[in-house]
């Protein structure tokens, strides 16, 4: 993928070109957008990861004296919920929940659609058409009804929530993954392979993998925007995260009874939700950029 | 172009076949049997067997299957366990108030994505293209619902101008497009539009950028044809593709309205599967569901339709 070397002469000595992975970690390193995306990322993970001995307060102790108490109340800089609980505390260690329940899907969804999709690209035929025709059924639902639909139907938990989630993503996942495949199945170079008497093991292996991972794994990552929003959508409606979980669509949830009393309280969860899908969006945007990917 | 056309509607009914099953097979996903909401938990095994048969729950899978296609296919769509009305009917008065908020919400997307893509995509280079995408990152990583709630609160709350919830005035039953009912469809209607209008936006900013670059831009620029000229060229390049992506922003809309139609207790097909949702109403949820994405299959047909009939180079 990387530019073909100028035409030199061969009394000079040989030079090794840079190599595709670190021109596109130097292109990531030069964008300032990347860098800033990258590194809210770096810190919300990093919160999620450390989230119990960060936090200034149970998260779970609730106080019937301290119900909704305003930003910057004395000792509860983010103020407290509608049980009385820390609110700051809360939404560090919501964001455990909220990112593993906005990226679990995507990262079963990259593996598990990449393969079938590689799978009904490269053997094409009849069992790419069967594929196909049923991921156009699940295109057929909107991403938010089908999420609803299943959780709704299966009940709700957080298991249930990361199942529909990521049998939503599954076909957007194979969609890409087949087009890619099947674009470069018919390339001379894995026509060469074949003729060389490779399995088509080896050749998907070999030949394929490099090729349409890179592109399979971009779209995924422009996925976990999307994931995160419906994710914390779910826990909104009461299908995903149970309370008293802490997690950011369920606050957020939960605190909309006090948007007469305290509407900034009852913001704040949002906010981090916000914060965590733009951040996903741009990084994804730019290492779609980085990587000379088109679409 | 007409039997492209036809090829498109043929092709789009094993699709439909496809989701008919899946709603089918919904319902026998869901723990527990399907009486359980219906039915006292120390009901007698008896009038368990009674209602089971009543519901034709005694029957094999396929069997009962053929029977609800054949049924739904003649718009019954069965009664709904919780209030005992037909199903098609609940669903069809909430598809007319969802597609209404819908079609507005998409309409506002449509207008303010057109006008940001375009200008992002026209004066390339510049501050105003920042602000472009800016905007359209902003709109489809905003959460929608937790835009609806900076809504209400800014716009019922903190400034008391318009209703925070409800599908119209109270003792004023039906629609009527005046003030009176339509200002319960602004906040919704904008929570809605932002994510279509970065999407349109995103696209179509894109597409002018390279439609500009093509050389039949500098041909006509050449031949002397001013800006405005320049751009009705461009604006029908565009075309095609913005009212595709219109179209497809209306069937997610219309489909994937359960959160805003939640906050505002719009009375549509979102509010109504949530209600189906959490009583365990099956017969409903699964009618529900079976119309949105039927009119989510439909709503995709038409607009290859009409895209083709604009730009008759897609069928060939």
């Amino acid at each position: 993928m990387s530019a073909s070397p100028p035409l030199v002469d061969e009394a000079l000595p040989a030079q090794r070109s840079p190599g595709y992975w670190r021109g596109t970690l130097r292109r990531l390193a030069r964008d300032p957008v990347a860098l800033g995306a990258g590194t809210v990322v770096a810190l919300l993970l990093l919160m999620a990861i450390f989230a119990p001995l960060i936090i200034p307060y149970d998260p779970y102790q609730s106080s019937m004296l301290h119900r909704l108490n305003p930003i910057g109340s004395p000792g509860h800089p983010l103020g407290t919920d509608e049980l009385g609980r820390d609110l700051l505390s809360r939404l560090i260690l919501g964001g455990r929940l909220s990112l593993f329940m906005g990226i679990t899907p995507v990262v079963i969804a990259f593996v598990i659609g990449g393969a079938i999709g590689i799978f009904a690209g490269y053997a094409g035929g009849l069992a790419n058409t069967l594929v196909m025709r049923t991921v156009d059924v699940f295109y057929a639902f909107p991403s938010v009804l089908l999420a609803v639909a299943l959780s709704g139907t299966i009940g709700a938990g957080i298991k249930n929530a990361l199942l529909s989630l990521t049998i939503v993503f599954i076909p957007q996942v194979i969609r890409v993954a087949e087009s890619v495949t099947t674009q470069l199945r018919s390339s001379d170079f894995i026509d060469a392979a074949r003729l060389s008497g490779a399995s088509p093991f080896t050749i998907v292996r070999v030949q394929l993998l490099g090729n349409v991972l890179g592109p399979i794994f971009v779209f995924s990552t422009g996925l976990i925007s999307v994931s995160m929003i419906l994710a914390a959508g779910l826990s909104f409606l009461g299908l995903g995260v149970e309370p008293p979980s802490a997690e950011w669509g369920l606050m957020l949830n939960a605190l909309r009874n006090a948007i007469y009393t305290r509407p900034w309280i009852a913001a704040l969860p949002g906010v981090m939700i916000f914060i965590t899908s733009i951040s996903f969006n741009l990084l994804a945007d730019s290492i779609r950029q980085a990587m000379e990917i088109k679409g | 172009m007409m039997r492209y056309l036809l090829q498109r509607v043929l092709y789009a009914i094993p699709t439909m076949l496809g989701v008919t099953l899946l709603c089918f097979a919904l319902l026998h996903l869901s723990p527990g049997d399907p009486l359980s909401s219906v039915l006292p938990a120390d009901a007698s095994q008896g009038l368990r067997n009674q209602m089971m048969a009543l519901y034709g729950f005694d029957k094999p899978l396929p069997v009962q299957y053929v029977s609800w296609l054949w049924r739904a296919l003649h718009g019954d769509l069965g009664m709904s366990i919780s209030t005992g009305d037909p199903v098609a009917r609940d669903v069809l008065g909430a598809v007319a108030n969802s597609l209404r908020l819908a079609l507005i919400a998409t309409l506002l997307g449509f207008v303010f994505g057109v006008l940001f893509g375009f200008v992002g995509g026209y004066f390339r280079g510049t501050v105003l293209e920042r602000v472009s995408s800016v905007v359209s990152v902003l709109g489809v990583s905003v959460p929608h619902y937790w835009l609806a709630i900076i809504l209400v609160i800014g716009f019922s709350v903190l400034l008391p101008w318009l209703p925070a919830t409800g599908g119209g005035p109270d003792g004023a039953p039906g629609w009527h497009w005046d003030w009176t009912h339509m200002q319960y469809m602004v906040l919704p209607a904008v929570a809605m539009a932002v994510i279509p209008m970065g999407i349109i936006a995103r696209t179509i900013r894109a597409l002018v950028a390279d439609i500009l670059g093509q050389e039949f831009i500098v041909g006509l620029t050449a031949r002397g044809l001013d800006r405005r000229a320049v751009l009705a060229h461009v604006a029908k390049n565009v075309a095609p593709t913005a009212l595709s992506v219109m179209g497809l922003q209306l069937g997610y809309l219309l489909g994937g309205s359960i959160l805003i139609e939640t906050i505002f207790s719009w009375p549509g097909t979102g509010f109504l599967l949530n209600t189906a949702i959490f009583q365990r109403d099956y017969p409903l949820l699964q009618g529900t569901i079976l119309v949105l994405a039927l009119l989510f299959v439909i709503v995709n047909v038409l607009v290859d339709a009409l895209q083709t009939l604009i730009d008759p180079r897609i069928a060939r």
